[in-house]
């Protein structure tokens, strides 16, 4: 296997080139952000997962509904938790992969981050107000949109700036992910945004699309979110961290060409599986279904770029949690990318749609894949922003990793029993030829899995407040001069 | 001259302009289509603009979210069929800015649930979901029975479904708040309104017909899903796409 450029992964990590310090003050505050916001969103999710396990838990009142709360919780959890994450981790590669100082130096990066913690309040406010667009994870009205679309604008330009003036000849491959995050978003954004409000002075809108145009380009949107910010983006942080962290070049530079044109390329047609047996028309729902299964492919090319970086180092695994959050995360990225495949097919779809396991699929992809990849990093990044020379305890790192692991495992497998129980029971006919259970029953039949559900959520959420307290002690601790991680121990040559 | 990849790897911009082609062909391929294939929506009849009480309804749907939990499409499906009626066609949803598909059922589908149950029935459910259903975890929506409907600029949102392709004609617009205010009151005149929107379902719940709350408009919505169409009279040749 070609190891080439991808020895990249051996750049420098000192804070400074040619004199010019790199821009990290505004990294730090992205960490923060995501540690932060990641917090309020598993903490929105544990108290949902409980109002459907215990409906008295919405209060009577009409701004804690279970219909207002759970897009504060998705939002939350992919542009709040994710986005902060994927910026910042982003400023942080472009920096180092191009050795050069950001774009702008730090007053335009200052302001993608106050703008897009303006977007994210502004946006959560809405919901909780009732004021949405009802397009699932583009719920933010015309007004939101437009600013989103401004930041966004910015990032971009500070991104692509950087890129420019890179002192490297190559771009390095976690860019070319992060990159084409950052235009497929923007491309995705606007379209399926277009929309035209009732009054300047208003909030209210109406959609530019309707019926079924509106639901594919909403589902082009909407799995392309998936594909694009929770996948693509953090495909980037994966091909920085994990080669950083294990102290070995990526797997394969080949691989990684391959499976990023193919992945992009495929991931865009996959959104019509979300409307498998709808009144969108047969031919788009089967291109739907035929991409998403080729899209196992390249996804896998990942999988196996990331966790074949490891051939050499894996007793690592044993000595460093932040690492292993990594790679379980790589894994957990490839069980969801087998998993979606599968569910895209239409004979599985009729079963699994409208049910709980669609809801445990993006679970064991956002648990799983993006927050244990965004905790891997943010082990790393934590002790090198704040010059110390490791966490404050390995020990709680590992902790935190167990305790989010059985949470995930309870979550995933309690919606795998209560999604495909209940899509069963919706079909379900009696010896006399009628259905055989009321929808009723079927909720009723749903109760203790949402509340080993809401179980699953709370260790998640427990394991979270263990990283923020492990965060808050390395940063308190006392400040170093010296270099920012320990010196890299030789590592065996096994090839 | 063999091409190489450094190439790419070499040209930020090169890169950017190819991965924006890259990723744009997909959707062009799905969506464009969407928009020129005339049979994508089904020639049916009985399709017809929301009535301005209606569209407030709707807006307090939108509003509350209910689209988390309760679909708006029925599948083709045996049991579907026989649990919540004729399968939902494209035709159905032509006026819905955006569409009210959903994507889960922790509720049961409302695609047709217009007529199924009584205006008494909806605002009891509403105000106290586990009073009707004792099952039940939806949450309450006591507070709607109470909050006047605010629709003063309800000619602004007739005009921009206009705007965008609704076709509220000029009567309708010029009627709006007149015919609102019909739909919410029984002892009103309603031949006006059920000419310009047949099957609209009068719906008052304070027996005061100048005290219009947000529980009125949203039965009155929920009232009229899924029967604009009279399914019983579809012929095959009307529903191929």
């Amino acid at each position: 296997m070609m190891k080439g450029q991808e020895a990249a992964a051996g750049y420098a990590t000192a804070g400074t080139l040619h004199g010019e310090p790199y821009v990290e003050d505004v990294v730090r505050a992205f960490v923060i952000a995501t540690i932060f916001w990641g917090v309020a969103a598993f903490a929105v999710g544990v108290y949902i997962a409980l109002q459907l396990a215990y409906p008295v838990l919405n209060l009577d009142l009409e701004w804690t509904t279970f219909g207002r709360l759970r897009p504060l919780h998705t939002s939350a959890a992919i542009f709040a938790f994710g986005g902060n994450a994927l910026i910042g981790t982003s400023f942080y590669v472009v920096q180092r992969t191009c050795r050069v100082r950001l774009w702008g130096g730090s007053t335009p990066a200052w302001f993608v981050f106050w703008g897009y913690q303006f977007f994210i309040v502004l946006a959560a406010l809405g919901y909780v107000l009732g004021i949405t667009q009802s397009k699932e994870y583009a719920e933010p009205e015309w007004y939101a949109d437009l600013w989103l679309a401004l930041v966004w604008v910015v990032y971009f330009a500070i991104f692509l700036g950087t890129i420019v003036k890179r002192k490297e000849p190559h771009i390095y491959v976690a860019n070319w992910f992060y990159l084409a995050f950052i235009i497929t978003i923007a491309m995705l954004h606007i379209v399926n945004n277009i929309a035209m409000p009732v009054s300047l002075f208003g909030t209210k809108s109406y959609s530019a699309y309707a019926g079924v145009q509106d639901a594919m380009i909403q589902w082009w949107y909407g799995h392309n979110a998936v594909g694009f910010f929770l996948t693509a983006g953090f495909l980037g942080m994966m091909y920085y961290f994990i080669p950083k962290r294990a102290e070995r070049p990526v797997y394969s530079y080949r691989l990684s060409i391959i499976h990023f044109w193919a992945l992009i390329f495929i991931y865009i047609w996959a959104g019509p599986h979300h409307l498998h047996y709808t009144a969108l028309p047969d031919w788009a729902q089967m291109l739907g279904m035929t991409f998403s299964v080729m899209l196992w492919m390249p996804s896998w090319g990942g999988m196996i770029n990331g966790i074949m970086t490891l051939s050499g180092a894996w007793d690592k695994l044993r000595t460093d949690p932040g690492l292993r959050f990594s790679v379980t995360a790589v894994a957990f990225y490839g069980m969801s990318t087998f998993e979606g495949p599968v569910m895209s097919i239409r004979a599985v779809n009729g079963l699994s749609h409208y049910t709980d396991w669609t809801v445990g699929h993006v679970h064991s992809g956002a648990l799983g894949w993006v927050a244990f990849i965004t905790f891997g990093a943010i082990y790393f990044l934590v002790p090198a922003l704040w010059k110390r020379r490791e966490m404050y305890s390995t020990r709680l790192i590992s902790w935190h990793f167990w305790i989010s692991t059985l949470g995930i495992v309870l979550y995933i497998t309690s919606m795998w029993v209560s999604g495909i129980m209940q899509g069963l029971m919706w079909r379900a006919y009696d010896s006399l030829g009628f259905l055989q259970y009321s929808f009723v029953e079927t909720v009723a039949a749903m109760h203790p899995f949402y509340v080993v559900r809401a179980l699953g959520g709370l260790l998640f959420l427990s394991g979270a407040l263990i990283m923020v307290y492990n965060v808050w002690r390395t940063v308190r601790g006392k400040v170093e001069a010296a270099p920012v991680r320990a010196a890299p121990v030789a590592v065996g040559a096994a090839e | 001259m063999a091409f190489r990849h450094e190439t790419i790897e070499k040209n930020v911009v090169l890169l950017a302009v190819l991965t924006l082609l890259t990723v744009s062909i997909g959707g062009l391929v799905q969506i464009i289509p969407l928009f020129t294939i005339e049979t994508t929506i089904e020639r049916v009849e009985g399709m017809r603009p929301y009535s301005p009480l209606e569209l407030m309804g709707r807006n307090i749907y939108i509003r509350e979210g209910c689209y988390v939990c309760h679909s708006q499409q029925i599948r083709p499906f045996k049991d579907e069929v026989e649990r919540y009626g004729h399968y939902s066609l494209a035709a159905e949803s032509m006026f819905d800015r955006p569409f009210q598909w959903g994507s889960k059922r922790t509720g049961p589908d409302l695609a047709r649930v217009g007529g199924k149950y009584s205006n008494d029935w909806h605002v009891a459910h509403l105000i106290d979901p586990r009073a009707v259903v004792p099952e039940s975890i939806m949450p309450s929506y006591a507070f709607l029975a109470n909050r006047p409907l605010r629709y003063d600029d309800i000619v602004a949102h007739l005009e921009t479904n206009r705007a965008l392709g609704v076709p509220y004609t000029d009567e309708m617009i010029a009627n709006a708040v007149a015919d609102l205010r019909a739909q919410a009151n029984p002892d009103a005149d309603t031949t006006e309104l059920l000419k310009r929107y047949p099957k609209a379902v009068v719906t008052n719940t304070t027996g005061d017909p100048n005290n219009i709350t947000e529980m009125d408009a949203l039965v009155a919505y929920l009232q009229m899903l899924g029967t604009l169409v009279q399914t019983t009279d579809l012929r095959l040749e009307d529903l191929r796409q």
